[in-house]
């Protein structure tokens, strides 16, 4: 409670003491500008650090839970040998689904290197056959076991192979973009840090006489920590609204797009932002604090 | 209130004075006097905790200046009027925004009659809203003294305060600061100007001191 007291008495000001420091203006549009620079990439790095992280938990989940029998037989074998595999699959503990996909569905698996009119019935192409694992999934080396002797035809794909590379790479995007923001939080702190020392040093005569008046040390640096904050504040607002809106005007998902199609926020996600201009003064005021009473410890 | 015992202070390696006593008892005036260079003004700094001695004790209202911290110093300074030769002041602020500059940084206001009535006093009534740079000297050393005193401190430190004044305004201003002592304030005055301290003798009892070849003496009878 002290510590809301302070900083909403902080943020209320001092009209007195915010007039005894003379406002420097390149410090002060440094500032707002750097502010809201820093807070348009914020909303970017966490839009794809959500989005990255939305699309690792899913292709993790569609993935994991399901695995792919492909049965390559001469055409004239080819019923026989996928009802011994279904016969096969549907007495496996583990699966909980077995089907096969019919001619339509892997028509349009094919359709994106084919076109649309592929006549797969007329083609020699494996039959496919879609398993469905239930929770406690499948003993994988003993199916493959099973399908050797029984269908020689057929390969088991569980997409392991593929899937842990996806999942890592969107798992990766995601630190980048965690990465990124923290990135972001230390370059914004180094700008107000910079910023408050010019702004220090432009005001050296202020101190001087601030202090031969009785001025403690925690009462000008107060003045400029509230400065810097309500700044930050400011600029990291209105970069995060264009931001916000940057985001909004990207395409939406759809599958044809792929995963660039779904960088943005979703659902409730939409509020993320709102952190970005707090965490902005929070970074300003502990940036400036700690200049300012650095600096005044020097002069002194 | 304010005691050097057997201070001494080098400036750039070479010693500026040493061996130097002072006690500024309550409701004493002083002058302090001796030649452009001898340190006057270093010597009125370590009495208000600008500066600490290279050797001695000061001790400010009895509490050693080398173990004050900035809080303290700050404090302290605060019990300490000081008029400094170059005035000090922000020119950014109104003439009555600088004077009650030492209430705002302590975080108290200065009610508008009682700011009237100090500007009265050092007759700046009509210049409240000017801005230093548009003050004249006499007006701008009488606003600082202005400032010195609207905490009401125990003592007043004035360094040069007619420096820059014809004789008439010195006149003025020593009349200010004579008032202030008889008040019961603790004056310290330091100044090469000797017709100024014959001028205070004939107004007030006051000792002066004469800082020459890095030693505080007691000044002889001719002054």
């Amino acid at each position: 409670m002290d510590v809301l007291k302070r900083l909403l008495d902080l943020l209320a000001g001092d009209p007195q003491a915010d007039r005894a420091v003379p406002p420097t203006g390149f410090t002060a549009r440094l500032t707002v500008l750097s502010a809201a620079a820093m807070a348009f990439l914020a909303v970017f790095a966490l839009a794809l650090s959500l989005a990255t992280g939305r699309l690792a938990d899913r292709w993790s989940a569609e993935l994991a839970k399901t695995s792919t029998l492909r049965i390559s037989a001469p055409q004239d074998q080819m019923d026989a040998q996928a009802r011994a595999a279904l016969t096969v699959l549907q007495s496996t503990p583990g699966v909980a689904e077995a089907r096969l996909l019919s001619a339509d569905e892997q028509r349009a698996l094919l359709a994106p290197w084919f076109g649309p009119d592929l006549p797969v019935e007329s083609l020699p192409i494996p039959q496919l056959i879609e398993i469905i694992e239930d929770s406690d999934g499948y003993d994988a080396t003993g199916l493959r076991a099973r399908l050797q002797a029984e269908v020689p035809g057929a390969v088991l794909d569980d997409h392991t192979r593929w899937r842990e590379p996806l999942v890592e790479a969107a798992s990766r995007l995601r630190l980048l973009g965690i990465v990124s923001l923290a990135l972001i939080a230390v370059t914004t702190a180094a700008l107000i840090t910079l910023a408050a020392h010019a702004a220090l040093a432009a005001n050296a005569q202020v101190i001087r006489v601030m202090r031969l008046v009785g001025a403690r040390d925690i009462y000008i640096a107060r003045a400029f920590v509230r400065r810097f904050t309500l700044r930050a504040l400011l600029g990291a607002a209105t970069g995060t609204v264009l931001g916000t809106l940057a985001v909004l005007l990207l395409p939406r998902a759809d599958a044809a797009g792929g995963f660039l199609t779904g960088l943005g926020f979703q659902g409730w996600h939409w509020l993320w932002p709102l952190v970005i201009p707090v965490l902005a003064g929070l970074v300003a005021f502990v940036a400036t604090r700690q200049a300012a009473l650095r600096t005044l410890k020097e002069q002194s | 209130m304010i005691e050097l015992d057997n201070v001494a202070y080098n400036y750039g390696g070479a010693e500026l004075f040493s061996g130097l006593d002072l006690q500024l008892a309550a409701g004493s005036f002083h002058f302090l006097t001796g030649p452009s260079g001898a340190g006057k003004t270093t010597l009125l700094k370590l009495c208000y905790g600008e500066l600490v001695a290279t050797s001695g004790q000061a001790r400010l209202f009895g509490q050693d200046a080398r173990g004050l911290d900035r809080d303290a110093v700050a404090q302290t300074r605060r019990r300490i009027g000081v008029v400094h030769q170059d005035c000090q002041f922000l020119d950014h602020l109104t003439l009555a925004e600088n004077i009650a500059l030492p209430l705002t940084v302590s975080g108290r206001t200065a009610s508008p009659a009682d700011l009237s009535d100090l500007l009265g006093w050092v007759g700046l009534s009509k210049q409240t809203e000017q801005f230093p740079p548009q003050l004249s000297g006499g007006e701008r050393q009488r606003a600082a003294l202005a400032r010195a005193v609207i905490m009401s401190p125990e003592v007043i430190l004035a360094d040069e305060p007619t420096g820059n004044v014809d004789w008439e305004m010195s006149q003025r201003l020593l009349s200010l600061l004579v008032e202030l002592n008889k008040m019961g304030k603790t004056v310290l005055i330091a100044t090469h100007d000797i017709s100024l301290i014959r001028a205070a003798k004939a107004q007030v009892s006051a000792r002066v001191l004469r800082l020459k070849d890095r030693r505080l003496q007691l000044a002889g009878a001719d002054l």
